[in-house]
């Protein structure tokens, strides 16, 4: 590797396009080939809340290193929206290249001599070469597969294996896309002289192992191996291909084939009130349920969610994570519901929060929601983002469970028949968490009332002030015990002053952090919070460090308030906060920037 | 023992009791509790696979006055319609008996009952309606009539929604009214809804005596007595008895659910057909133009699917599976991670 320089498989290629051209599949493949040459790649989708007509990006980082954030330069970039033009041509990097339709202009303000421009007649040679028809707006993008191909050394053969990877159940398409990618690599290897110094090749050991996902799909699966039977959803932008996985994922293996019944049953709800409601009837009655959403849906939740907590009852919630408030940004990634999710509904309330920061944990976390929901018989929120729900991923291959379900304390007509008497919420292990039964369990003890009104340990309804405080307390006692079962933070230290603290996709930005300040000199410790609420070890951790920065993608530095809530007063003068909260997914300079300048601030005022 | 103390599960009526009401002395919704209790005790309902559902008010107290042995769901004012659909999902054998009022169907709730009934969801769904909200103490609701009086004198000026015409319209498959003062014909629709597979919507008026039994109100018991229009006299026979009825041919509608179980409905004064979804829709508009409000069997539909067979459900409960049928092999699972 040392041979190859710093423009060989260390970039960033930007597509610019307009929706509903039909850009996906192209782009698709040329993420694809580049993976299969054994090159790391990050694809990120920056797109619209629009079916056609509005600009689109789609970047493609590659790097030796296998860095998984957005990078903020773009190499080369493919210009073909003459809306965006401009602005795409200004955020090209020096040095970089620009492949464009011949027709854009590249004089006045537009001309660069600092980057390489490849004019390629588009428009023209698909006219020439396609014929009429709908068919030939997507032909014209895998033209510019074609050209990067041959001004990257992309092998053909790597971009025809893509081409027959995207196009399974279409064999006749593949060879009428190829010919469009030879266009293009015919007419780059005649035309376009080779000025630019980005070139691919192919790396051995990286990538051989992995395979793409995204992350919606990763918790649409271990919804399914979680045992998840009832789901209830409303489509919501960034989560509906969640559910639609899921739908797609039972209808091929949850159906008897010989009769066609089916061990699911998966409504589309009036509203995300009704889609809760849902859940919690389906847990209630012993199935395990789930529902999957983003923050306006998490907003309608809060009603339904305040009851599942107070009368404790198993449910799966996923937020994929938009930008916000209100509607906000459908379409742009954010970490916005952390607080809010944490603490959804009115009186005090505190739930189970997940945090998932990569594929694999977006199927582990998924899949173990139900256990926990189940055992703590409590809401589970697992909170995504748009940027791991909807981007593909390079991930290992998920996991196949080795474990059983969790079922949680739930008294057969067996186990009733033994017990003299038992109360609904009664802390009888001295947990927090009491046992329940089921609707069907066939004892004249089994029957209780589940309600959102204040009630004993028999569930009988009391406005009794011990009893209504004692249960709020033991609602407390089980939220502790819950400490311990969340997925455990994971540390990355070695006795630094200075750490990072940060969770879900952030995480990625924050590896390429580490490195651009460990290449000036400061390196800093990192844990990794993977679930609310805090386990033991993220105040240790906090213990061990002089400054703490917490860096999330919001304003308001939610999960940095949540910590300064629960630390002792003497740790919270430790925490600094980083914020990112622009729609697109967070970068390594975005951390590493800020992270320096409060460093030389820190250590000026101590000298 | 003698055998008239006990039902068909040898069950004593006490077993369909709950426990003491705190509603008002005198409250309709009291009287409806007891028919239930009636109902439910000659149905034979077994009290463990009985759900009992509800929202928010006065009316969703009431599971906890019936049946204690079951299990009760006292959920979020207006939401019980999508309670009561995921404990169906969850489990398909389940009896869902959903109790909801004015206020909780109407105006909180209309969304999500409107759901319930175009998915006929397979639910007894029992409005008590009293056309005010009792518990926050007398303010109307969007049932009271066009024109009728709270008891401080202020005039009701909007149009009523009728849950019964709306759950017609919406599709629904099962829909009467009633009065909660008339056990002789509620108890027998009552257990008609219990056998009907699907959403059975039974819209009670129950009249509230501490603020809306006065002049003025179109829900006080005397404007019941007085304004009722009873369409049919209803008999229900359960499945298991051979009876043969006599009866002049023309004046019984007979009604044959999907267990085999009828309901029989002696027409009174108008040569009514309760299968009939337009006949049933003038039939509730022209008895609200006379100031008249229609009892009986409304409009039935003992063919159409419910949720549960619409979705192909399993028919072994979705609750009661484990690992072995809901995880994936180890092959299929290996083949999804290429």
């Amino acid at each position: 590797m040392a041979s190859q320089g710093r423009h060989t498989n260390d970039l960033t290629i930007r597509v610019a396009t307009v929706n509903g051209s039909g850009s996906q599949s192209s782009n698709l493949v040329l993420a694809n080939a580049i993976f299969r040459l054994g090159i790391p790649v990050a694809p990120k989708n920056v797109f619209p809340s629009n079916i056609e007509g509005l600009p689109t990006w789609f970047d493609v980082r590659l790097s030796p290193e296998g860095y998984q954030c957005r990078s903020r330069e773009v190499d080369v970039l493919v210009g073909l929206n003459a809306a965006t033009w401009d602005s795409d041509v200004a955020g090209v990097k020096p040095g970089g290249a620009i492949v464009h339709e011949s027709a854009f202009p590249v004089f006045g303000p537009l001309k660069r001599d600092d980057v390489t421009f490849y004019p390629v007649p588009f428009n023209e040679l698909a006219k020439k070469h396609f014929e009429q028809g709908s068919l030939r707006k997507y032909l014209v993008n895998m033209v510019y597969v074609g050209v990067l191909a041959h001004l990257l050394d992309i092998p053909l053969d790597a971009i025809e294996t893509a081409v027959r990877g995207q196009f399974k159940t279409k064999p006749k398409a593949v060879e009428t896309n190829m010919s469009a990618v030879r266009l293009g690599a015919d007419y780059a290897r005649e035309n376009l002289p080779k000025r630019d110094p980005y070139r691919l090749a192919p790396m051995e050991g990286l990538t051989e192992k992995l395979i793409f996902m995204d992350g919606n799909r990763a918790a649409a699966l271990g919804c399914l191996m979680g045992g998840c039977t009832v789901a209830a959803w409303y489509p919501i932008t960034p989560s509906s291909s969640l559910c639609e996985s899921f739908i797609s994922l039972c209808e091929r293996h949850r159906i008897d084939p010989a009769t066609g019944e089916k061990k699911f049953a998966i409504v589309q709800a009036e509203d995300e009130l009704a889609a809760l409601g849902m859940v919690f009837g389906a847990t209630w009655a012993g199935a395990r349920a789930m529902t999957s959403t983003s923050g306006p849906g998490l907003s309608l939740m809060a009603e339904f969610a305040g009851l599942g907590y107070y009368a404790e009852l198993p449910g799966v919630i996923f937020d994929v994570q938009r930008a916000g408030p209100s509607t906000g940004l459908p379409t742009r990634t954010m970490q916005g519901d952390v607080a809010f999710a944490y603490t959804l509904s009115h009186g005090d309330t505190r739930h189970i929060v997940l945090l998932p920061a990569t594929v694999e944990e977006a199927y582990e976390f998924g899949m173990h929601a139900f256990d926990l929901a189940d055992r703590f018989q409590t809401p589970v929120f697992v909170l995504s983002d748009l940027d791991l729900g909807m981007n593909i991923w390079m991930t290992p291959p998920l996991k196949y469970p080795e474990k059983g379900f969790d079922r949680g304390k739930v008294l057969g007509a067996k186990e009733l028949a033994l017990l003299e008497s038992w109360g609904r919420y009664r802390d009888v292990d001295h947990d927090g968490i009491p046992y329940r039964t089921l609707p069907g369990t066939e004892h004249e003890d089994a029957g209780f009332f589940t309600r959102g009104t204040g009630h004993d340990e028999e569930a009988l309804y009391s406005e009794q002030p011990e009893t209504f405080k004692n249960n709020l307390d033991r609602l407390v006692r089980k939220h502790a015990t819950a400490r311990a079962a969340v997925p455990a933070p994971i540390a990355d230290e070695s006795g630094k002053a200075v750490a990072i603290l940060a969770y879900g996709t952030t995480h990625h930005a924050v590896v390429e952090a580490r490195e651009q300040l460990r290449a000036q000199g400061l390196e800093v410790d990192y844990l990794r919070v993977r679930g609310l609420p805090f386990a033991p070890a993220v105040g240790d951790f906090i213990e061990r460090h002089e400054r703490v920065y917490v860096v999330e993608q919001n304003r308001d530095g939610q999960l940095y308030g949540l910590l300064r809530n629960e630390l002792p007063a003497d740790l919270i003068g430790r925490l600094h906060s980083i914020r990112h909260y622009n729609g697109v997914p967070i970068d390594a300079a975005a951390i590493s920037e800020p992270l320096r300048d409060e460093e030389r601030l820190s250590t000026a005022v101590t000298a | 023992m003698t055998a008239t103390n006990v039902n068909l599960l040898g069950l004593t009526r006490e077993v369909y009791k709950g426990l003491p009401t705190t509603l008002c002395a005198g409250c309709g919704h009291n009287s409806i509790t007891n028919h239930l209790i009636k109902a439910l005790y000659e149905y034979g309902v077994a009290p463990h696979m009985l759900a009992k559902m509800s929202g928010i008010g006065c009316s969703s107290k009431t599971p906890a006055y019936f049946v204690e042995q079951a299990h009760g769901f006292n959920g979020v004012h207006g939401r019980m319609p999508s309670a009561a659909t995921g404990a169906k999902l969850a489990n398909r054998e389940l009896m869902v008996l959903g109790i909801s009022g004015d206020g909780d169907t109407a105006s909180i709730g209309l969304g999500q009952f409107c759901h319930m009934v175009r998915r006929n969801v397979d639910v007894t769904y029992i409005v008590e309606n009293n056309g005010c909200y009792g518990l926050t103490k007398g303010q109307f609701s969007a049932t009271a009539d066009l024109g009728s009086t709270l008891k401080t004198g202020k005039v009701n000026e909007y149009e009523t929604i009728d849950v019964c015409g709306l759950a017609i319209e919406l599709g629904g498959t099962f829909v009467a009214r009633s009065f909660s003062g008339d056990g002789k014909q509620l108890i027998p629709l009552l257990q008609a809804a219990f056998s009907h597979r699907g959403t059975a919507v039974l819209d009670i008026i129950s009249p509230c005596v501490t603020f809306n039994d006065h002049d003025g109100s179109t829900k006080s018991y005397a404007y019941v007595k007085e304004h009722e229009h009873i369409l049919q006299t209803p008999d229900f026979i359960p499945h298991q008895k051979e009876i043969s009825v006599d009866y002049e041919p023309g004046t019984v509608q007979d009604i044959v659910f999907h267990d085999g179980s009828r309901v029989l409905l002696r027409k009174l004064a108008t040569d009514y057909d309760a299968t009939d979804r337009v006949g049933a829709l003038k039939e509730i508009h022209s008895g609200r133009s006379r100031g008249e409000i229609v009892t009986g069997l409304l409009y039935v539909d003992t063919r159409a699917s419910d949720l549960c067979e619409k979705e192909k459900l399993s028919l072994r409960p979705l609750a009661q599976m484990g690992e072995s049928d809901l995880r994936i092999s180890r092959d299929e699972f290996a083949k999804l991670m290429t």
